[in-house]
C-alpha cells in the first residue's frame, strides 16, 4: 500500500500542475528503484524528497531533467514530456570544490545558466551582463560577481548556484542535496533563499535531501522512497514510526524532539550496486 | 665569469640574418599560426585538466610521423594518423579522469617506443629524426604549410563553435548536462580537435616540448586574470610570441628550436606567477562591499 489516495488529491487542470508523474517506474536490470509512483507538484509547493542511499532519489532527479527515461509510466513537466535543458527547470546540485584550473568568475557561472548550452562563443552583450547582475543581486551575491568560483566558500558557491538556476526564470526548482557539506548557518541561508523564491514567484520546489530538519519549516509534502516503495503526504503523515516501519519492513523509530525529527533504525542499503548500474559517479550520502 | 664564446655563438648567431629570414619565411608564418591555435586550445587544455593527455597524444603523433618518414609519405599525414588514434583511444576509453591518466600512461611509452623503432630503421637525414622530437624550423615547405593552414582553420572553427558549451561542461559537467549540453559527446570531440592541433605542431615544436605551447600559455594567463576573454587573448599572445620569437632567435644558431620556444614560454609563466603573487596579496578574492 504505497500511497494513501486521500493525500494525493485529484491532479486538476494541467495548467495548474508543474510536474505530474503517473504510474512511473524505474528499474535497472532486475532491480526496481520505484514503481507505480504517482506524483503531482503544483506551483508554489515545497516537496521534500527523502530516502535512504540508493532508493532512487537521484534517478528521479535525472528523469525529471530528461536525462533518464522511465521504465514505464508518464512524466510531464508543465504538461509536456521532460526535455534535456528545459528552461522550466532550475537545477541546484550539491556543493563541490570547483577546480582552480577552470578559472571563471561567479558572473560567468551565472551567465552559463542563461545560455551556456548554446553553440558558439557567445560574444559580450550588455543586456545579458545586466541580467546576470540582477540575478546575482536577487540572491544577495552581487558583491561576489568578480570572485573566481574556486575561491568561493561553500555557502557562497551555493548562493551563486541558486542564481545560476534562476537564470531561466524556472517554474520548478530541482534541488539535489544542495545543503550537503554546508554548516548550519549556511544551510539556513540557502534554504531561506530557495523558499524566498518560492514565495515571491510561486516557483515549485522539489528538494532532495537525506536530512529533513533544515527544510522542515518550509515543507508542504514529503515523498519518501525506500525499498522500491514510497509514501507521499504531509510531514505528519509520512514521518511517523508506523509509516516508515511499513515502508522499510523493519522497526523504525521516528522521534519528535522540539522542532526536530529524529529517525533511528534505518537499515544500511548497498549503495555500490546502485552506483555501478548507473555508470555514474554518485556522491555518497549519509542516512540521517 | 666569461662564457665560452663558441658556445654563445652556437646559441645566438645573427650573421646573414636577412637572408636566413627569407629561407624560413614559411616557418615564421607556420609559427604564427601555431601560436594562435596553441594559445586558444591551451585554454581548454587547462580547463579540462588535460596536459598529460597532450603529452600522450604527442608521443603517438611522433610515432605516426616517424612511420611516415620511414615509408616515405607526407610526415603530416603520419602524425595526423598517430594523433587521431591516440585522441580516439583517450577520448573514448578515458571518460573519467582516473581512467584517462592510466590509459595515457600506457599509451605514451608504447608510442615513444614505436617512434624510436621507426627512426632507428630510417636511413635518411639525421636532422629529420631529431626534429620530430625536439622541433625544427627549416622543415616547413609550402605543401606542409598548406596542411597546417587547413588543419588550423578546422581547429579554430571547431573551438569557436564548441567554446561556450565546452566551458560549461569543463566547469560543471553535471549542471551542464542538466541544461542540455551534450557532455558525453564533447569530451571525445574536444580530444579529436586536440589531436589535430598536436599533429600540426609536432613538426615544428617537436613531440617532447608540445606542452610549452599547448599548456603553458593559458596556465600563465590564468595566474593574472579570471576574465574569460582576457585569458584567451593573453594566452594567444604568449603562445604566438613564444613560437615566433623562438624561431627568430633560433635562426642563426645551430641548435634545435625548442629550447628557445620553451624558454620564452616559461619566462611568460614565471612573470605571470610573480604578478599573480602581488595580485593575491592585494586580495584577488576580494568581495565588493555589499550594499546596505
Amino acid at each position: 500500500m504505497p500511497s494513501d489516495p486521500s493525500v494525493t488529491p485529484d491532479p486538476g487542470p494541467a495548467s495548474d500542475v508543474v510536474l505530474r508523474l503517473q504510474a512511473g517506474s524505474l528499474a535497472f536490470g532486475d532491480r526496481t528503484l520505484w514503481s507505480d509512483l504517482d506524483l503531482t507538484v503544483r506551483p508554489g509547493e515545497f516537496l521534500a524528497v527523502l530516502g535512504a542511499n540508493g532508493s532512487g532519489k537521484t534517478s528521479l532527479v535525472k528523469a525529471i531533467l530528461g536525462l533518464q527515461p522511465l521504465s514505464s509510466g508518464q512524466l510531464s513537466i508543465a504538461g509536456r514530456p521532460p526535455r534535456r535543458g528545459s528552461d522550466l527547470i532550475g537545477y541546484i546540485p550539491q556543493e563541490r570544490r570547483l577546480s582552480p584550473t577552470t578559472l571563471l568568475r561567479a558572473r560567468d557561472l551565472v551567465r552559463l545558466g542563461i545560455d551556456g548550452q548554446r553553440w558558439g562563443p557567445g560574444w559580450p552583450n550588455a543586456g545579458r551582463g545586466r541580467r546576470v547582475q540582477q540575478i546575482l543581486a536577487s540572491v544577495g551575491a552581487d558583491h561576489l560577481a568578480d570572485v573566481p568560483v574556486h575561491l568561493l566558500s561553500g555557502g557562497e558557491q551555493q548562493r551563486v548556484r541558486i542564481a545560476q538556476a534562476l537564470a531561466t526564470d524556472p517554474t520548478l526548482l530541482l534541488c539535489d542535496e544542495p545543503l550537503l557539506s554546508l554548516d548550519l548557518n549556511h544551510q539556513a541561508a540557502v534554504v531561506g533563499l530557495i523558499d524566498g523564491r518560492r514565495r515571491s514567484h510561486n516557483t515549485a520546489v522539489m528538494f532532495v535531501t537525506h536530512e529533513i530538519n533544515p527544510v522542515l519549516p518550509y515543507v508542504d509534502r514529503v515523498l519518501y522512497l525506500a525499498e522500491g516503495k514510497f509514501r507521499i503526504g504531509t510531514v505528519d503523515e509520512v514521518m511517523t514510526s508506523q509509516s516508515l516501519s511499513t515502508l522499510y519492513g523493519s522497526r523504525i523509530e521516528v522521534i519528535r524532539l522540539g522542532s526536530r525529527i529524529i529517525v533511528a533504525g534505518i537499515p544500511d542499503i548497498h549503495e555500490h550496486e546502485h552506483e555501478h548500474e548507473q555508470g555514474e559517479t554518485y556522491n555518497s550520502e549519509v542516512v540521517g | 665569469m666569461a662564457a665560452d664564446p663558441a658556445i654563445l655563438h652556437q646559441i645566438f648567431d645573427f650573421t646573414d640574418y636577412s637572408q636566413l629570414l627569407q629561407l624560413v619565411h614559411n616557418s615564421i608564418i607556420a609559427g604564427a599560426i601555431l601560436g594562435v591555435v596553441g594559445g586558444l586550445i591551451s585554454v581548454f587544455v587547462m580547463r579540462r585538466d588535460l596536459p598529460f593527455a597532450v603529452h600522450g597524444i604527442s608521443e603517438l603523433s611522433f610515432a605516426g610521423a616517424a612511420a611516415a618518414l620511414l615509408i616515405g609519405i607526407n610526415v603530416v599525414i603520419g602524425s595526423l594518423i598517430g594523433s587521431i588514434i591516440a585522441a580516439l583511444l583517450i577520448g573514448t576509453l578515458g571518460m573519467r579522469a582516473r581512467d584517462r591518466n592510466s590509459i595515457i600512461g600506457v599509451l605514451m611509452p608504447f608510442g615513444l617506443g614505436l617512434g624510436v623503432l621507426f627512426l632507428a630503421l630510417y636511413k635518411g637525414r639525421g636532422a629529420n629524426k631529431f626534429g620530430l622530437l625536439t622541433g625544427q624550423i627549416v622543415a616547413v615547405d609550402t605543401p606542409q604549410l598548406s596542411w597546417l593552414i587547413g588543419i588550423s582553420i578546422v581547429v579554430v572553427l571547431s573551438l569557436i563553435v564548441l567554446w561556450r558549451p565546452l566551458t560549461f561542461a569543463s566547469l560543471d559537467p553535471e549542471v551542464a548536462a542538466a541544461r542540455g549540453v551534450p557532455v558525453r559527446l564533447l569530451g571525445p570531440t574536444f580530444m579529436l580537435v586536440l589531436g589535430l592541433t598536436v599533429a600540426m605542431s609536432v613538426q615544428i615544436v617537436g613531440a617532447l616540448l608540445m606542452l610549452s605551447i599547448l599548456c603553458t600559455p593559458a596556465a600563465a594567463a590564468m595566474r593574472v586574470t579570471a576574465t574569460p576573454w582576457l585569458t584567451a587573448a593573453l594566452s594567444v599572445v604568449f603562445s604566438t610570441v613564444s613560437v615566433v620569437g623562438g624561431i627568430l632567435l633560433a635562426l642563426g644558431g645551430a641548435l634545435p628550436i625548442s629550447p628557445y620556444i620553451t624558454t620564452i614560454s616559461f619566462a611568460f609563466y614565471a612573470g605571470c606567477r610573480i604578478v599573480g603573487i602581488f595580485r593575491e596579496r592585494a586580495g584577488w578574492n576580494r568581495r565588493a562591499v555589499p550594499a546596505g
